[in-house]
């Protein structure tokens, strides 16, 4: 009658827990120290790596700037309005491919083929401009999310590892784009289209934004603290929840006012904001997101705890389709041309932004907020590294060692705590 | 009928063995002789294993007191490695094979024949030919263990042991996994080895193996020999009656369970063994529980618990067959979704690998069962988590120091209480417990009791799989015994005595109350 069905992912024993042996040995009654004390502040240990990535980054930001110091730019010009937004829009499209990446690698997958199908997305979207705009940016989401489908069905359904599913697709889609687009290159004609790349919104909405924002921010905290009264919880003092609203809303004007001497905030940071934002709230505060934890935390438990594996799985993979397909909109505009190679190992570089900013590979760690700190950092070190005219193989060479690096001072305090 | 010199080829003296808050080994003292084949009994938990970890190396010198003495002369093992060259070889029940290479190169592993460290196969394999003839195996070498069945899997680790020559054999529930006609086997080949003068510790649950084996029989309860005798001398009664004396103290508060209608039944559960499919881990039990009793489930390890329980559940990988009610109602369990729905909770045997996802705080683990009971469907609501999340903690009396620590940092007890607050925010009506303390310090024991008792008040239905004795008849109303994947025996409250409950779980003999 009940013959469980080969799950994906879990190459454990089977169950016959009867034939385990017994365990006399009692386990050591850890005090535990889950959470880091800083001053008045309890910071969750699932953050700290984001955050240690933020002192890094930092770090990394001021290094910069002292080291692009010259006679036209006495303060140095990696900050300044000009090359910070240039920044931000070179981060967009892999802090966009990160956010989706992060889920698939939350529970406990991989995916491989994003650099391809941000390729052959584009390359659709750019092939069907003729037809309007919204069909062909609709075609390049469409794309994404079959591929994700066709993928997380062979990973879930079919239990062929990701990573041999992914490496196939990461083939064959690069294939799709050079068959259909016979190896020419397509340039971006819609008007709309082109200025999700490139265009800036108009300085008038990004104040208006940057007041939603903060509005939104000061309802959310304080909607929060009455509802957490109204259950008897602990709430957040008056003090607290101003320090929570200002200082938020400090950086948001900041960041717009610096944005808008600048032309306005460029369109594809606004998109990358959005779909970060989107991505923190699946992830944080849907049964989705919490199914994803336990699945890559632990598939035994999951299932056991009644969590269908398959169907979780399955729209984790969809879900980064779908960005890879909006991902595949920002990259195209940006170069202003639909290229058969392009795309080309993004995949990498939205894995890396997931490892630097605390994501485990073996599944269950990592947040969106850190997919994104992670895409920043690997985007300052290539910004800076050009400001700095350092040769390309050299750039290359840094990066790979800040990625294992990363990882290694992660796994170094893993051991201590 | 074998060779039994007098000196002592092995000597344990005095050993102690202690984790935190248990004492798991008090002063044990155990002997072997060479061609001798001692068996070493007790429940589960008696020590049995941590005495053969003691003896392989496994813990080593320094991590536990007393001596150990081979052949007259002291050993202080610093690892599995120094027992070997002893020559001790110890095969305990998860076999340590690698599956994916053959029979030749699983008994060389490690010491292959090599020269300039190239590996000489032909010498390997034709080494690994002549120790299977030896042992009238009739296995080719080449192949690979994959092929072999669990039997013939376990004489390989048998053959390996030779070829370390080996001379003091310890056997782990040798027969657990084994069909009848590879258990011949193995007692022919452990026959043949005394008669070469291989002294063996065989550990069983299995009496009557014991019984037809053994030269000795030495029985082991709360860490301490309680004796050690000639078989001849011994019958199953009284060793049965030497594993299990002891008082079932006042820690199990006294209940006595208003009990309702029969809200679940199971009839007829078979289910098979997924490594090889002729072999039943369970067959055609069928029991039934009513609002607000507790009925135990007894047996040794082995006997198919776990696995009945799984299979129920809609979680053992094993193809099951027979029928479940719910309320009267047949109730179709293919996954656990399902079993939830139906509104069945089970905190599993292993909680680290079943019941908690270590990395996560205590409250998402609390309310991963029933995060689609506590919150919308999609949309969680973290307000109604805490507050549930909050009561549960002080409910159960969860040590931590709040409900967002990572569930991996806390003690074994407390991680229990979680896992059991995860099921309970599902709102059962039918809880399964396999083995709920095991592994856990006496104090969280007690814990763990009195909640069994204030959800079976509550009328909850609960079944309680334990390999503690004192802790199935002390809790439950009704207690039914398996052995082998069938049921020996059911008792009501009154009737069960550990002697006769042992009785019917080492298969000695077979009773059932109305």
């Amino acid at each position: 009658m009940s013959r469980l069905d080969n799950e994906p992912l879990i190459n454990r024993p089977v169950a016959t827990a009867d034939v385990a042996p017994p365990s006399a040995v009692v386990e050591e009654a850890t005090a535990g120290a889950p959470q880091v004390r800083i001053g008045r502040f309890q910071i969750p240990t699932a953050s700290l790596r984001a955050y240690t990535m933020l002192f890094a980054l930092v770090l990394i930001w001021l290094f910069f700037q002292w080291a692009t110091i010259d006679e036209r730019h006495p303060y140095g010009l990696f900050l300044g309005a000009v090359n910070f937004s240039k920044l931000l829009q070179q981060m967009a499209v892999t802090g966009v491919l990160a956010t989706g990446m992060l889920m698939v690698i939350v529970a406990g997958q991989i995916d491989l083929s994003v650099g391809a199908v941000v390729g052959l997305a584009g390359g659709v979207a750019a092939m069907t401009q003729g037809y309007g705009l919204v069909p062909s940016l609709g075609a390049a989401i469409l794309i994404g999310l079959l591929i994700g489908a066709v993928q997380g069905s062979l990973v879930a359904y079919a239990n062929i590892p990701a990573f041999i599913v992914t490496l196939g697709g990461l083939l064959a889609w690069r294939g799709v784009i050079l068959g259909l687009t016979k190896g020419a290159t397509i340039p971006v004609e819609l008007p709309v289209f082109k200025s999700l790349g490139r265009d800036f919104v108009a300085p008038v909405i990004g104040i208006a934004l940057g007041v939603v924002a903060i509005a939104a921010i000061a309802w959310l905290s304080i909607r929060r603290n009455q509802a957490r009264r109204r259950h008897n919880l602990a709430a957040a003092g008056a003090g607290v929840t101003a320090l929570r609203i200002i200082l938020p809303a400090l950086l948001i004007i900041g960041f717009v006012l610096l944005m808008n001497s600048q032309g306005g905030v460029p369109v594809p940071v606004i998109v990358l904001l959005a779909v970060a934002i989107v991505g923190a709230f699946l992830t944080q505060r849907t049964t989705f997101g919490r199914y994803l934890y336990a699945i890559g935390g632990n598939p035994d438990a999951a299932r056991l705890s009644g969590i269908g594996l398959r169907k979780h799985i399955l729209a984790a993979f969809c879900v980064m389709g779908v960005v890879a397909g909006i991902a595949s909109l920002l990259h195209t505009a940006r170069v202003g041309s639909a290229t058969p190679d392009a795309g080309n190992l993004m995949e990498l570089d939205a894995i890396a932004a997931c490892v630097i900013g605390g994501t485990s590979l073996m599944g269950g760690r990592g947040t969106v907020f850190g997919a994104v700190v992670g895409a920043l950092i690997m985007a300052s070190l290539d910004n800076g590294m050009s400001l700095l005219d350092v040769q390309s193989y050299i750039q290359n060479i840094v990066k790979g060692a800040v990625l294992v690096t990363a990882v290694g001072f992660d796994m170094l305090g893993r051991r201590r705590g | 009928m074998s060779i039994v010199s007098e000196a002592p080829l092995l000597e344990m003296r005095e050993i102690t063995k202690t984790f935190p808050g248990v004492r798991a080994l008090d002063g044990v003292s155990f002997n072997l002789r060479a061609g001798e084949l001692h068996a070493l009994v007790g429940e589960n938990g008696a020590g049995k294993s941590t005495l053969m970890k003691v003896l392989g190396g496994v813990y080593p010198h320094g991590t536990y007191g007393g001596e150990i003495f081979v052949d007259g002369k002291e050993h202080r093992f610093g690892g599995v490695r120094e027992a070997e060259a002893a020559g001790i070889a110890v095969i305990f029940q998860e076999l340590s094979l690698v599956r994916e290479m053959s029979v030749g190169e699983n008994i060389f592993l490690g010491r292959e024949p090599r020269r300039f460290g190239i590996i000489r196969r032909e010498e390997l394999y034709s080494r690994a030919a002549r120790l299977l003839e030896n042992l009238h195996l009739a296995v080719d070498p080449h192949t690979p263990i994959s092929e072999l069945g669990i039997g013939q899997q376990q004489l390989v680790e048998i053959a390996k042991a030779l070829s370390q020559e080996a001379r003091i054999l310890v056997l782990d529930e040798p027969t657990a996994a084994l069909a009848d006609a590879e258990v011949e086997t193995l007692f022919r080949i452990l026959t043949d080895l005394r008669a070469r003068g291989v002294g063996m510790i065989y550990i069983s649950h299995k009496l009557d193996e014991v019984f037809r084996m053994s030269d000795r029989i030495t029985v082991l309860r709360d860490g301490r020999t309680v004796g050690t005798d000639e078989t001849s001398e011994l019958d199953e009664r009284r060793v049965i009656a030497r594993m299990v004396g002891r008082e079932v103290g006042d820690i199990f508060p006294q209940a006595d369970h208003q009990r309702g209608q029969v809200v679940f039944e199971a009839r007829g559960v078979t289910v098979e063994d997924p490594n090889a499919r002729d072999k039943l881990l369970v067959d055609r039990v069928s029991f039934a529980v009513r609002a607000g009793e507790v009925l135990g489930v007894a047996g040794l390890m082995g006997a198919g618990r776990s696995d009945l329980l799984m299979a129920i559940f809609g979680a053992h990988a094993g193809r099951m067959s027979g029928e479940v009610f719910i309320d009267g109602q047949t109730a179709r369990i293919v996954r656990p979704s399902d079993a939830i729905r139906h509104g069945l909770g089970f905190v599993t045997e292993d909680r680290k690998r079943f019941g908690l996802v270590l990395d996560q705080t205590i409250l998402n683990n609390m309310t991963l069962a029933g995060l689609n009971k506590l919150s919308g469907r999609f949309i969680t609501d973290e307000d109604a988590e805490a507050v549930a999340g909050e009561r549960a903690m002080s409910d159960l009396r969860v040590k931590a120091n709040s409900t967002l620590t990572v569930a991996g940092t806390l003690s074994g007890g407390n991680q229990q209480k979680v896992v059991l607050a995860k099921w309970l925010l599902t709102n059962p009506r039918v809880l399964f417990l396999d083995e709920p303390t095991r592994g856990i310090d006496v104090g969280a024991k007690q814990e763990i009791y009195r909640e069994i008792n204030r959800l079976a008040r509550e009328g909850l239905a609960i079944v309680l799989v334990s390999s503690e004795l004192p802790e199935v008849l002390g809790l439950s109303d009704r207690v039914l015994v398996l052995h082998e994947g069938r049921v020996t025996g059911e008792f009501t409250r009154a009737d069960a005595t550990p002697e006769k409950v042992m009785a019917c779980a080492t298969g000695h003999a077979q009773e059932r109350a109305a």
